[in-house]
C-alpha cells in the first residue's frame, strides 16, 4: 500500500496530465458535427501515430550488432509513418472536398 | 540546452494536437486543423531525431536506417492516401489504424528484449554498480506494466483493424460460433494473468509467456471484430482508434515523452467520445454493438418471413415521373457510392433542376459506411452544399414530395425499424421515405442490404424497384430526360 501511495507521489505529474487530457480530449470534440465524423476520426488516426517518435528512440537506441532491434525498430518507423503520413494525406483529401464550393448562383 | 530546447518542441507539438483536433470539428477550419497538427507532429519527429539524448546524454544512432523507414513510409502512405478511392475510405482508414497499432506493439517487444537483458545481468551483479543512476530511474514492474500495455492494446488494434479492413472491402465475411463471448472473455483474462504474473514475479522475465502474450492479444483481436456486423463497423474502427491512442501514450510513459503522451491520451478520450456519439447517431448504445446482434444470427430468421411481390419501373417510366414531379428527394445509400455514381447523380439532378423540378437530398447521418461518408462523396461530386438535407429537415419534408429516388440505401430507409421490435436495426433513426407520394429503388437486385435484412419499403404498393448498377441507371436516366 506504501509502495503504491509513493508510486503516485513520483509520478502525480504524469496522472495529472492524463486526467487533464481525458477532460481536453472530450471537451474539444464535444459538438461535432456527424459529417464530420469520418474526417475527424482519421485526423485522430493521423494524430496517435505520434507513437512513431517512440519507433525513432527504439530505432536511434539500437547497437549496431542487435539485428533484432535494428530489424523491429525499422520495420517500426517505416509502419509508423505511413500512419502519420498516411493519416494526414487522406484526412486533407477529403476535407479538401469540402472545400471547393462554388459560389451560390445568382 | 539541447533537451530542453527538445521538450519546448514537444509541448508546441502537444499544442498543435488540441487545437487541432479542436479545428477538425468545425466544418469551417477542419483543413487548417488537420495541417497544424501535422506540422507539430513533423517539428516533433524532427526534433527526436537531432535533439534526443538518453539518460547518459547519448544522441541517437543510426540516421540512415531512420531516414530510410521514413522515406519508405512516406512514399507508401502518400501513395496509398493518394490512390485510395473516396467509397474506400473506411478501410483505409482502418489500415492505417492498424501500423499505428503494430508500431506500438513492435516498441514494447524492443524494450521488452533490452528490459530482459538488463535484468538476467543484474541476478549476479549489483544493478546500481553499473549505472550509478539506475537505482532511482528504473522501476521494473512500472516499466513491466506499461511495457504489457503498450504490446497487448497495440497487438489488439493491430489484429482488430486488420480484420475491420478484410470485412469492409469483403475479403473476410462475418463469423461467429456458439460461446464466442465467453471465449473472448477468457482470452482477455488469461492475457490479464500472465501479464500480472509477468509484473508481479518479474525476476523470471520469460520471454514465452511474452511471446504468448502477444500471440493471445493478437488472436483476441480477430475474434473481437469477427463477429460485428458490417453496419457496425465504423463504430470499431473508432474504438480501435481510441485503443492505438492509449497504446502511444503508453510509449510516452515509457520514454518520459509528454507529446507521445499529451496526443496518445487526447486521442484514446477524443476517438472513445466520438465512437459514442457515432452509436448515439444510430441509436444504439456501445455494450450493444460489441455484444453484437447486428450481425448472422439475426438475418436468417428475417429472410423468411418477407417474400411479397414487389413491382418494377422501367427507365422510360422513371425519366417520366421524375422529370413532371414539382419535388424530388434524393437518397443515395452505399450502392451509389459503390458505383462511383455521385457525378452521375450530380448531372440527373442539374439536369431535373434546370426543367424546373425542385431537387434535395435526403442525407441520413450513417449513410455510406461512416457517419458523414455520404456528404465527403457527394462534395466530391460538386453537389450544392445548400441541396443536402439532414435526416430531421428531410423527414419534415418528405409528406410534401412527389417522388424519392432511393440510390442503392437500404437499412437507412427501412420501417422496420420503427415497427418491427424484433427486428435487429429496431429503433435506429430513418429516413420516412414511405410518407412521400411515390418512391422509386434502384438496386443492383432484391438481396439484402448490409445489415443482412429483408426491408418491407420495397413490396409496398407506392414503392417501384428499378434494378441495375446505380451508375449506369442514372445516367440511362439523364440520357432519357434528354430525350423527352
Amino acid at each position: 500500500m506504501e509502495s503504491l501511495l509513493e508510486k503516485i507521489a513520483t509520478h502525480q505529474e504524469y496522472i495529472y496530465i492524463v486526467v487533464l487530457m481525458i477532460f481536453l480530449g472530450i471537451e474539444v470534440i464535444g459538438r461535432v458535427p456527424s459529417v464530420l465524423h469520418t474526417p475527424l476520426m482519421s485526423g485522430a488516426n493521423a494524430i496517435h501515430g505520434v507513437v512513431i517518435i517512440g519507433a525513432i528512440i527504439v530505432m536511434g537506441k539500437a547497437g549496431s550488432g542487435n539485428y533484432f532491434a535494428l530489424a523491429l525498430g525499422f520495420l517500426a518507423v517505416i509502419l509508423g509513418t505511413i500512419n502519420v503520413v498516411g493519416g494526414f494525406v487522406v484526412t486533407d483529401r477529403m476535407l479538401e472536398m469540402f472545400r471547393h464550393k462554388k459560389p451560390p448562383q445568382q | 540546452m539541447a533537451f530542453s530546447f527538445l521538450t519546448i518542441i514537444y509541448l508546441f507539438a502537444s499544442v498543435t494536437f488540441i487545437l487541432g483536433l479542436k479545428l477538425l470539428s468545425h466544418p469551417a477550419s477542419a483543413r487548417r486543423g488537420n495541417l497544424i497538427a501535422a506540422g507539430g507532429m513533423v517539428l516533433a519527429i524532427a526534433g527526436t531525431i537531432f535533439l534526443y539524448k538518453d539518460d547518459e546524454g547519448k544522441s541517437l544512432g543510426n540516421f540512415g536506417w531512420i531516414f530510410g523507414g521514413l522515406v519508405i513510409g512516406s512514399v507508401v502512405g502518400t501513395i496509398a492516401a493518394r490512390r485510395v478511392k473516396m467509397t474506400a475510405m473506411p478501410e483505409m482508414v482502418s489500415l492505417f489504424n492498424g501500423m499505428g497499432g503494430a508500431c506500438a506493439a513492435l516498441i514494447s517487444i524492443v524494450e521488452f528484449n533490452r528490459l530482459a537483458h538488463h535484468i538476467h545481468r543484474s541476478k549476479d551483479i549489483q544493478l546500481t554498480d553499473i549505472f550509478p543512476s539506475v537505482q532511482a530511474y528504473t522501476n521494473w514492474t512500472g516499466e513491466m506494466l506499461i511495457i504489457l500495455a503498450g504490446l497487448v492494446i497495440g497487438a489488439v488494434s493491430f489484429s482488430g483493424s486488420v480484420i475491420a479492413w478484410g470485412k469492409l472491402n469483403g475479403k473476410i465475411r462475418d463469423y461467429s460460433f456458439k460461446g464466442q463471448h465467453l471465449f473472448n472473455i477468457g482470452v482477455l483474462l488469461v492475457i490479464l494473468a500472465m501479464s500480472s504474473w509477468m509484473i508481479g514475479v518479474f525476476e523470471n522475465a520469460n520471454v514465452a509467456v511474452f511471446f504468448l502474450i502477444l500471440v493471445l492479444s493478437l488472436v483476441y483481436g480477430v475474434f473481437f471484430v469477427l463477429p460485428i456486423g458490417g453496419a457496425d463497423m465504423p463504430v470499431v474502427i473508432s474504438l480501435l482508434n481510441s485503443f492505438t491512442g492509449v497504446a502511444a501514450a503508453c510509449g510516452g510513459f515509457l520514454y518520459n515523452n509528454k507529446a507521445m503522451l499529451t496526443g496518445g491520451i487526447l486521442v484514446g478520450a477524443a476517438g472513445t467520445l466520438l465512437t459514442i456519439l457515432m452509436c448515439r447517431a444510430m441509436n444504439r448504445s456501445l455494450i450493444n454493438v460489441l455484444i453484437g446482434s447486428f450481425g448472422a444470427t439475426a438475418m436468417q430468421g428475417a429472410i423468411r418471413q418477407q417474400q411479397g411481390n414487389y413491382k418494377e419501373i422501367s427507365l422510360p417510366d422513371a425519366a417520366m415521373v421524375l422529370s413532371y414531379a414539382h419535388k424530388v428527394m434524393i437518397v443515395p445509400g452505399y450502392g451509389l457510392a459503390v458505383a462511383q455514381a455521385q457525378h452521375a447523380c450530380h448531372e440527373l439532378e442539374k439536369l431535373l433542376s434546370a426543367r424546373g423540378v425542385d431537387v434535395k437530398y435526403a442525407i441520413h447521418p450513417v449513410a455510406g459506411r461512416m457517419p458523414g461518408h455520404m456528404n465527403v462523396l457527394l462534395a466530391e461530386a460538386d453537389v450544392d452544399y445548400e441541396q443536402l438535407l439532414e435526416m430531421e429537415q428531410a423527414n419534415d419534408e418528405f409528406p410534401a414530395t412527389d417522388v424519392v429516388l432511393v440510390l442503392g440505401a437500404n437499412d437507412v430507409v427501412n420501417p422496420a425499424a420503427k415497427s418491427d421490435t424484433s427486428s435487429p436495426i429496431y429503433g435506429m433513426p430513418i429516413l420516412d421515405v414511405e410518407l412521400a407520394k411515390s418512391c422509386i429503388v434502384n438496386k443492383r437486385s432484391m438481396k439484402p442490404g448490409y445489415a443482412g435484412i429483408e426491408n418491407e419499403l420495397f413490396f409496398r404498393p407506392k414503392t417501384s424497384m428499378m434494378f441495375g448498377d446505380a451508375k449506369k441507371v442514372l445516367q440511362d436516366l439523364v440520357n432519357e430526360i434528354k430525350n423527352l
